[in-house]
């Protein structure tokens, strides 16, 4: 430990830490806006200046080290009136728009303006004029929005290894965007929307689909079903200002019928429908029909990741389609038969974590019977926007359970959208179902947590089955790459492109003014909602969910049956998008 | 493509697997952005993403760069880059009447080249040939003491 003094007091601090992280223990919370913990330190944006004693300068608080007897000072007249001047200038070309932007009342420059104390506005400066990249099914890129702090980039990068963004040109007219200014949907970007997570301002946005929504939840002629994923329940108290931790599934069930739904349905009761195939499909793997590892395929953007960079391991990922595509298959086939409707006058809406899904909605190998079987696919945050928007009392509405068929789950789908979930799943039934006994110890901790790479071994009937789980796109390129120079290392692996899986998926609400985003207490806090609901069930194990028994002898036979695969089963193939690095070449 | 232009990639891949056996590979990336240009006369996509592949370094932060500096053109540039002084100088002495004359005559403005492919435009910051100002530089040989109908005559000369 070493002495420093922080506006005249005394304190003890670690050799090695920054300013900014000494300060942050010590409960000075220096003002800042490029720097997240999780990404490397940019210093670009000046907002996080202290008062060095024997420095010329101001120091940037975030890259400057801590020493012996340093005195630091972090709220002088001097260094406020710094901080609000650069801050003023960040404001200076960035649209006076406030109140007509998606961001008002969550966006951090706001945030900042206002603890700088800035009420009149010393410098009028060039604006920026750039047309919007409206071009992406899920993420809209703004640039007349973004103040360069660089985030964006940096996860992009560093946390995903998409490497989708980079700044182009220079000075005033540097602009964050994709190589050679392609549009988005041309880009390598998986569509993730951790840019989104991350991003300060409104530069990066979901497409939004809440206007559409409410028309179509006017129509009359229209049959309205949504589906909810577990990760929503999880976080969306926190778009009304609750702690994270807090599941508000029944609330939100109501809330749903409330704005017009008809039916109600559960992504977690085609998660447990995604377990019996998924489980199957490995098990036939595993017994020599099929390649190994196999590799889970419910994250959209993790598809879309390998499709682009990981073509010679298509053969290793199960051919399951989501939770999300299988229920909105369902919907159209088994639901819309069971009440009688005509597919065409239903309307499936999926109220997803994830912005990819909005992506995974359009591709084409998941039409059924000729029709698009997700219509719409709204976030977290869209669908917590409609629900104040339309006046519901979410925090004290009397909770509805959801309808059947398709919303009665296992404990099994409640924690798919936490990473390790899918796994811990799949081997309570894969277990199940090779030996035909009970595995009792069903919560594997090995994989629980959010450690990037988990790995873990069970035994099955005397065999010894090899896990893994990743998390984040650059963990999953960790694991790939170990799996392509060793390929039977791993029996089966899991994916999940947002750290922390689902949970951290690119559409969950916006950190608060008290939180950073991709903040771990607070996907912990997630996790654990989802891992409470999961013990508090009855059944925890997918093959035991009765509507799915159900389902399987009214409708599918059995799983990996011709019904199975035409509806539940889809197919990938490489994509080259312009100017990626081929697969072959990225192993290194 | 063309048999030069198969000789052009195969050079540039010379290059950049020499590139590849010293210490920091991505910290060649300018050198190597320069014999690119040095070779095709600008920057093409393919030619970055050609960069990219052999070097295994993003396209998004290839093109950062190439961005970033001036001296890298992302165009193909005209048979004859013409630079016209604006050094104070020039600009004193009617630089940029000539500038009109020559953004008129040939249609483009500072970084575009023409329709025919033979000249492309650029501004230049003292040439130091303040003596003979205003001056115009085409291709590596200066031309002083300039009237806009002078400089229109030299850049005729070239049409031929």
């Amino acid at each position: 430990m070493i002495n420093i003094f922080i506006n005249d007091k005394p304190y003890k601090a670690e050799a090695g830490q920054t300013i900014m992280q000494a300060a942050d223990k010590l409960g000075f919370h220096i003002p800042r806006l490029c720097y997240h913990p999780k990404l490397s330190i940019e210093g670009a944006c000046r907002v996080c200046i202290v008062e060095v004693v024997g420095m010329r300068n101001y120091v940037a608080s975030c890259a400057y080290p801590v020493s012996e007897g340093m005195k630091i000072y972090t709220n002088t007249e001097e260094i406020r009136r710094a901080r609000r001047d650069i801050v003023e200038l960040i404001l200076d070309n960035h649209p006076e728009d406030c109140h007509t932007c998606e961001r008002d009342g969550n966006c951090e420059l706001q945030r900042l303006a206002f603890a700088m104390g800035i009420r009149k506005r010393h410098f009028e400066g060039e604006k920026k004029h750039y047309e919007k990249d409206l071009s992406s099914a899920s993420v809209i890129r703004d640039p007349n929005k973004c103040i360069l702090c660089g985030r964006c980039v940096r996860i992009c990068s560093e946390i995903q290894k998409v490497n989708a963004l980079g700044y182009a040109h220079r000075g005033f007219k540097t602009v964050v965007m994709p190589a050679y200014n392609m549009p988005f949907k041309d880009s390598v970007c998986t569509t993730c929307g951790q840019c989104i997570n991350v991003c300060p301002t409104s530069a990066f946005i979901e497409k939004n689909f809440t206007q559409e929504l409410f028309q179509k939840l006017g129509d009359k002629s229209l049959i309205k079903v949504a589906q909810v994923a577990p990760s929503v329940r999880a976080a969306i108290g926190e778009a009304f200002a609750l702690e994270p931790g807090r599941q508000l599934e029944k609330e939100l069930t109501a809330a749903l019928r409330k704005l017009g739904f008809d039916y109600v349905f559960d992504t977690q009761f085609s998660a447990d429908l995604t377990i019996m195939e998924e489980a199957s499909e490995f098990l036939e793997r595993f017994q020599g029909k099929g390649k190994l590892p196999m590799i889970t395929s419910c994250s959209s953007a993790w598809m879309k990741c390998l499709e682009q960079f990981y073509p010679d391991l298509i053969d290793n990922v199960s051919t399951c389609k989501s939770p999300m595509s299988m229920a909105s298959a369902l919907i159209k086939s088994y639901f819309a038969k069971k009440i009688n409707a005509d597919p065409k006058k239903i309307l499936s809406v999926a109220c997803m974590c994830c912005t990819a899904k909005k992506y995974e909605a359009l591709r084409p190998e998941l039409m059924v019977d000729g029709m698009q079987a997700t219509d719409i696919v709204v976030t977290t945050r869209e669908l917590a926007w409609m629900i104040k928007s339309a006046g519901i009392d979410l925090l004290h509405i009397k909770g509805e359970e959801f309808d059947h068929p398709l919303g009665y789950s296992s404990g099994a789908g409640t924690i798919f959208g936490v990473t390790g979930g899918v796994m811990e799943a799949a081997i309570r039934t894969a277990y199940e179902l090779y030996t035909g006994e009970t595995l009792l110890d069903i919560e594997i901790q090995d994989i629980r947590g959010l450690k990037g790479i988990k790995e873990g071994k069970l035994v099955i009937d005397g065999k010894e089955i090899r896990i893994a789980v990743a998390h984040g796109l650059g963990n999953a390129n960790e694991i790939l790459n170990t799996i392509r120079k060793d390929p039977q290392r791993y029996h089966f692996v899991e994916i999940m492109g947002c750290p922390g899986g689902c949970i951290g998926g690119g559409g969950q609400p916006y950190a608060g003014s008290n939180s950073l985003p991709l903040d771990e207490e607070c996907l912990k806090k997630r996790a654990e909602a989802l891992y409470g609901l999961d013990r508090n069930k009855t059944i925890r194990r997918s093959h035991e969910n009765p509507d799915v028994q159900r389902l399987y002898k009214e409708f599918l036979g059995r799983p990996l049956s011709a019904v199975s695969h035409k509806l539940l089963h889809t197919h990938y193939s490489p994509k080259q998008p312009q100017g990626i690095i081929p697969a072959e070449l990225t192993v290194k | 493509m063309t048999a030069t232009d198969d000789k052009k990639t195969n050079e540039l891949k010379v290059f950049m697997r020499e590139a590849k056996t010293k210490d920091h590979p991505d910290s060649q990336l300018i050198s190597i952005l320069h014999k690119a240009q040095e070779l095709y006369g600008y920057l093409s996509q393919d030619a970055m993403s050609q960069v990219a592949k052999e070097m295994n370094i993003p396209t998004a932060h290839i093109w950062g760069v190439a961005t970033f500096y001036h001296y890298f053109n992302l165009k193909p540039k005209g048979k004859h880059s013409i630079s016209v002084c604006l050094g104070t100088a020039c600009y004193v002495k009617g630089a940029e009447e000539i500038l009109n004359a020559i953004r008129e005559d040939l249609k483009i403005d500072f970084g575009q080249t023409s329709v025919d492919n033979l000249f492309t435009l650029q501004e230049a910051r003292c040439l130091g040939a303040c003596g003979l100002a205003p001056v115009i530089m085409i291709d590596d040989k200066i031309y002083g003491s300039l009237t806009p109908k002078k400089a229109l005559e030299i850049i005729k000369s070239y049409k031929k």
